[in-house]
């Protein structure tokens, strides 16, 4: 019944105090949460509090929500801004676009054994592991525009950044990724091609 | 190299359906008469495809949801911030502002004795000349800071409320 309910509806509702409804949007929304999440930190268990701590804080200002946007665009800034405000609090290495050294890194890696032969059958193993290869700015990029249904002017405002900025780092973040598939699942992509 | 990058470019533009209309007949004819155009556009249409076929998404344990929803049981919804935000007092301290500016304009250009040559004598807007003592008397000075003291206690006591408040809201 609540699946026929619009995400403006549903606030409303809990606006008005139907709490309950909101298990609806984390229902709908936690998938791709939970997977941004992971594209800024690789341990499950902090990507799985990142993403609790997003629907926690999206709850207590969803009275800031005007409505002006998509709530899966809004949703989406506030998982940008938890993520980068907890790699900060964590200390961990946060890489941007422009660092090299991320990518030496990743083309340092090994490619043979680098994934499983049952994987090396499935192009959809391939694209997901050549995504775990990029910088996390750049897999986040990607899932925003191919996953998550959000055009270049919203990730703009999911990022706070200009639509043709994203524009250029979507093409670059999908040029690296397909030299990353042509580096390490080569064959594969051969296979693709036949 | 760099023409290579730019054949990419358009080409994945003309797959995201963001070029204008000529731009697009263009890439089409370019398609359709050069082998490198052809090739390049069916190479990044794979990728492409793949793209928007193969991104899985990752799933948070079983009890993700139950675990929100407990969570927020213990919070409140935050009263939107243009129900307690005034634009009459944001107008206000702009136009505070705003007239203190022209008022110091009009001070100054006041100042300036318009018969001399140069329009402005210097030695009229030496600082050392300009009398402060009405301004920086005792008794200002001991009502600006009074004020301050009142303002930074009451400033305090809304904090200090406010936490009060919240260890009160996570108890419950």
């Amino acid at each position: 019944m609540t699946a026929s309910l619009t995400d403006n509806e549903i606030i409303s509702r809990v606006l008005a105090g139907e709490r309950e409804l909101y298990s609806e949007l984390v229902n709908r929304y936690q998938n791709f949460v939970f997977t941004v999440s992971l594209r800024y930190t690789p341990v499950r268990e902090d990507a799985e509090e990142i993403a609790q701590d997003v629907f926690v804080k999206a709850f207590r200002y969803l009275g800031d929500f005007r409505g002006d946007s998509k709530f899966s665009t809004w949703l989406y800034s506030i998982v940008n801004s938890t993520s980068i405000t907890f790699l900060r609090k964590k200390k961990l290495e946060t890489r941007s676009l422009d660092d090299e050294r991320v990518f030496e890194v990743a083309d340092n890696r090994p490619a043979e054994g680098f994934i499983s032969p049952t994987e090396q059958k499935s192009k959809l193993a391939m694209v997901n592991k050549a995504i775990q290869l990029l910088s996390h700015d750049d897999a986040n990029l990607i899932t925003l525009f191919y996953k998550a249904e959000q055009s270049l002017e919203e990730i703009g405002m999911i990022l706070a950044i200009d639509p043709n900025t994203v524009k250029v780092k979507l093409y670059r973040a999908r040029q690296r990724l397909k030299e990353k598939m042509e580096k390490f699942f080569a064959q594969d992509v051969h296979d693709l091609s036949l | 190299m760099t023409n290579e990058n730019n054949i990419d470019e358009t080409i994945w533009n003309f797959i995201d359906g963001s070029l204008k209309a000529e731009e697009k007949s263009f890439v089409e004819n370019m398609i359709d008469t050069n082998n490198e155009w052809r090739n390049k556009h069916r190479e990044l249409l794979e990728v492409h495809q793949l793209m928007i076929e193969g991104i899985e998404l990752e799933q948070p344990s079983m009890r993700f949801t139950q675990n929100v929803m407990e969570e927020i049981s213990r919070q409140f919804i935050v009263p939107a911030a243009k129900k307690y935000l005034n634009k009459n007092i944001i107008r206000g301290i702009g136009l505070f502002f705003l007239i203190s500016i022209v008022g110091m304009l009009v001070y100054t250009f006041g100042q300036v004795d318009w018969s001399q040559p140069s329009g402005i004598d210097m030695s009229q807007l030496s600082i050392k000349k300009s009398e402060y003592s009405f301004f920086l008397n005792n008794s200002y000075l001991n009502v600006f800071i009074m004020v301050n003291i009142l303002l930074g206690l009451m400033m305090l006591d809304m904090y200090l409320t406010r936490k009060k408040n919240s260890v009160k809201h996570s108890r419950f």
